[in-house]
């Protein structure tokens, strides 16, 4: 054996090692980024499975005449303005009989949320026999009481973390010992906009205003986008103010998004005086920001369909326009699809240009126009989650869920527009 | 007239037209026994008339949507009484926004009964003016299409008229994104200039400290806000410094296995995984960094005897690199995937292993590209606003200790412009001259990477 091949033979080994090494590198960054991933997903999924389901308490509920019903009309219409909490108070006097004073009282009448009156009223105006009767019904409680009730090892805790008190805490156990406190499906989440108390706040709200800004959004946009794509791809002539044009949608592809909102602010709201916080304005600087991304899908489509088919046309006699919207456009129909459903999730998961134009107030009322006041999924969730109160956290994770639900739902139908119909050429 | 019946109505013109155009360019077809029939398939008669009944009334339509507001309040200043405006305290603009602000409906005890009218007078306005405006434009729309039809004769090429407007509509399309970056510019440029009006230039660039406040009255002490932006320029950069920490590492990493070393199954399966990353909302990895990352490192850092604070650089940014993950790994895939397999030959026929090939070969080969990739990332990162906001400090530190808590350009603007505004202070409009700073790194950034990478592409293509 040569001095050479020896030396090489020794350091044959070595050289492996470190290919060895290079290689597991390379798993160790995939499965970096998978663990990220899977960590972000699970911890959303721990936060926010518990904002479905809510508390309720079962009271013994005298439908007392005098309280609903003073005048003895029998009139449903006039049950709206008798004073409910006052049932519910009596309930919790009658069950706690211990409590006599008035400051002690106050701490017990927080375990009810105030959406229970509505509901008793309701119950009043809809069975009128009820009146005078006693029933049993379960009522919603107050998040405070939601949040001890889903974290019961908040029992342990000092009396300062715990969010309530010792004296609350011997209730709530009494409660759960007699069977009277049970979860339920929380179905004001699904079916409510945004509220001050986290046991009544849904989600109903910003689910229709993203819906109405992302129809403004696509109205405005894929036709613009497909005919900027069309023209750029087909027909322009390469000359200077063409390159231009190109330049600007790449550069506007990158332009971060929060710059966005500064132009509609500073033109849709101060200059043209468009109203605040409306889905027509957000629309518009959604359109403005997801144009670059479909007129970029567009133009890779059309480019992608073989220049046999204009020529096949162009041949027969069509116009070059004629070529290309019979034919080139049609066939490139379902990957400029998937690039305008993809576009769409994008803008549906932005939130920071809507921030500027006014779509982060708090809105209880569920928008039904596009003019209305109106937020947005992800603004929503931006909103809760800077709201203090403890019940908040798992509704934000649970907002969160609903919005990735919606994208999974996007992006696998933008998938199975390309598998099913796109052709191979 | 409504909308909505305006929209049928208009609808059913439009069909309308189109068969009358059609049908008389058949008519007129039948009726040459003689020589050569019209020069253009017929429909397309019917379209050109078509033409000209959506041009006129789309222009109408959209002058009508950006003007009304002043068009209106034109009509109400003059419908004021003049006693109205001797009466009012405080100037003639505000007595508008009473007047708009009050629902004649619903009316507070004790409004003046002379707003109550005029806001009456503005609630029938608004109504009223839409249904003249539709009006107009279905009388504007017919008229103009009927005249377009006389043209209709052996004389007239259809056919060229309406490519030639279909194609100018293309072209206006086009243009769409030029006037939105002219209108980015300008709107930028105007309120920035209006800021630099009262805070000198260089005070806000090279200033050491920042504090936004604006006085409320003019002889209040401490009144004028400091605007020096570098403790906002140093937070972004800091946050961004710790970003590219966490995504240079793992993406490179990942592009150069799946690139290099994985089965086709294998990288068919985790490079849609990692793209996962890049289509999760921001708003999510804020409330990831803010709830989970947060707290942990936090927790983390003080049982090794460190303090943190709670809304540290270290959080916002480490997520925000994960965020930034998917953008090096497919753009650096793309590009070490595109170097000449010819390379790589030479290499292992001169005996080097694999990993000897990539970090020797490929690696600087791939160089330039690698470059541009990390940064359009750098350009991302500065330029993301949600996870810092929900994430990241608003308090203004000069600091490079990571563990700290810094604001970034993007926090700072939207803690400047959300909430109650008036559009004359400085405060406000430091926002812009933020923008426009962000606006032109990023430009800059983005242009000098796409022309790397393109100039890259060139070499081996």
């Amino acid at each position: 054996m040569s001095k050479n091949t020896e030396l090489i033979s020794k350091s044959l080994e070595k050289r492996h090692r470190s290919e060895k090494r290079f290689r597991f590198f390379g798993i160790l960054g995939i499965g970096t980024a998978v663990i990220f991933l899977i960590t972000i997903l699970s911890s959303i999924f721990v936060e926010g499975k518990g904002a479905f389901k809510s508390t309720f308490i079962q009271l013994e509920i005298n439908f007392d005449q005098e309280i609903i019903d003073p005048n003895k009309t029998n009139n449903p219409e006039e049950f709206k303005f008798a004073n409910y909490k006052l049932l519910i108070n009596d309930a919790l006097k009658n069950y706690f009989p211990e409590v006599k004073d008035r400051k002690t009282f106050r701490d017990l009448s927080v375990f009810i949320s105030s959406a229970a009156e509505q509901n008793l009223m309701k119950l009043a105006m809809e069975n009128i026999e009820i009146i005078g009767e006693s029933k049993k019904i379960w009522l919603l409680a107050s998040s405070t009481i939601d949040v001890i009730h889903k974290n019961p090892q908040m029992e342990n805790f000092l009396e300062e973390d715990r969010l309530i008190n010792n004296i609350q805490m011997s209730w709530f156990n009494a409660l759960k010992k007699n069977g009277d406190i049970k979860f339920g499906l929380n179905t004001n989440f699904l079916s409510n906009a945004d509220s001050t108390e986290p046991e009544q706040a849904g989600i109903l709200g910003s689910m229709l205003g993203s819906f109405f800004t992302l129809l403004v959004t696509l109205l405005l946009c894929f036709p613009v986008a497909v005919a900027s794509g069309v023209f750029l791809e087909e027909l322009a002539p390469k000359n200077k103010f063409t390159d231009f044009i190109e330049i600007n949608i790449n550069n506007l592809a990158a332009v971060p998004s929060i710059i966005f909102g500064l132009l509609g602010l500073a033109i849709f709201l101060n200059v043209m005086h468009l109203p605040r916080s409306a889905p027509i304005v957000g629309g518009m600087v959604l359109a403005l920001m997801t144009l670059p991304t479909i007129i970029i899908s567009t133009r890779a489509s059309l480019k992608a369909v073989p220049p046999s088919i204009r020529e096949a046309a162009i041949g027969l006699g069509a116009t070059k326009f004629q070529a290309v919207t019979h034919h080139v456009l049609p066939q490139s129909m379902p990957g400029i699809l998937t690039g305008t459903i993809i576009g769409m999730s994008q803008a549906l998961g932005e939130s920071a240009p809507l921030l500027m134009i006014g779509m982060v107030a708090f809105i209880v009322d569920i928008p039904g126009s596009l003019t209305d006041s109106a937020t947005v999924l992800p603004v929503q969730i931006y909103l809760w989650k800077s709201t203090a109160a403890r019940g908040f956290v798992e509704l934000t994770a649970a907002g969160i869920m609903v919005l990735l639900t919606f994208l999974v739902i996007m992006n696998s139908v933008a998938v199975f527009v390309r598998q099913k119909f796109e052709k191979k050429w | 007239m409504g909308f909505w019946s305006f929209l049928i109505i208009f609808c059913f013109l439009s069909f309308y037209i189109h068969w009358y155009g059609t049908t008389k360019a058949l008519k007129i077809n039948e009726d040459i026994t003689k020589g050569s029939k019209l020069p253009s398939l017929p429909s397309y008669y019917g379209t050109y008339s078509l033409l000209w009944l959506l041009l006129p009334s789309s222009i109408i339509l959209i002058c009508w949507f950006f003007f009304k507001p002043y068009i209106i309040d034109i009509f109400l200043k003059e419908s004021i009484p003049l006693n109205l405006v001797d009466n009012f305290k405080g100037n003639p603009s505000m007595l508008i926004d009473t007047i708009k602000a009050t629902n004649p409906e619903k009316i507070f005890p004790g409004t003046n009964p002379l707003i109550i009218d005029s806001a009456a007078y503005y609630q029938t306005l608004t109504t009223n003016s839409d249904s003249y405006v539709f009006l107009l434009v279905l009388v504007v729309g017919l008229i103009s299409s009927l005249v377009s039809l006389r043209k209709v004769s052996t004389f007239f090429r259809a056919r060229q008229a309406v490519e030639k407007a279909n194609i100018n509509l293309l072209i206006f399309c086009s243009v769409i994104a030029i006037i939105t970056t002219i209108g980015i510019v300008f709107s930028l440029i105007f309120e920035a200039v209006r800021f630099f009006e009262r805070v000198p230039f260089f005070d806000f660039l090279f200033g050491l400290a920042w504090s936004p406040q604006t006085a409320i009255r003019e002889d209040q002490i401490a009144s004028q806000g400091s605007f020096g932006a570098i403790p906002i320029f140093t937070g972004t950069l800091l946050i961004t410094l710790v970003a590219m920490a966490v995504a240079i590492p793992v993406g490179l990493l990942s592009a150069i296995y799946l690139a290099e070393y994985a089965r086709p199954t294998v990288r068919k399966t985790f490079k849609p995984i990692l793209e996962i990353l890049a289509g999760v909302p921001t708003v999510v990895y804020g409330f990831f960094a803010a709830i989970t990352v947060g707290p942990f490192l936090k927790d983390f850092v003080s049982s090794l005897g460190l303090s943190m604070a709670s809304e540290s650089a270290l959080a916002a940014g480490g997520v925000m690199g994960i965020m930034i993950i998917p953008f090096i790994s497919s753009l650096s895939d793309d590009v070490i995937t595109s170097v000449p397999t010819s390379l790589r030959d030479g290499s292992y026929a001169m005996g080097a292993t694999k990993s000897e090939t990539i970090k020797k070969v490929i690696l600087p080969a791939a160089l330039p590209g690698i470059v541009g990739a990390i940064l359009l990332a750098i350009s991302r990162a500065i330029g993301e606003t949600m996870i810092v906001v929900m994430a990241a400090g608003i308090a203004a530190n000069l600091t490079a200790n990571p563990l700290e808590a810094v604001t970034t350009v993007t926090v700072q603007i939207v803690t400047l412009l959300v909430g109650d505004q008036e559009f004359d202070s400085a405060k406000t409009l430091a926002a812009f001259a933020l923008g426009i700073t962000l606006f032109f790194v990023t430009l800059l950034l983005n242009l000098y990477a796409l022309k790397i990478v393109q100039k890259y592409r060139e070499r081996y293509e």
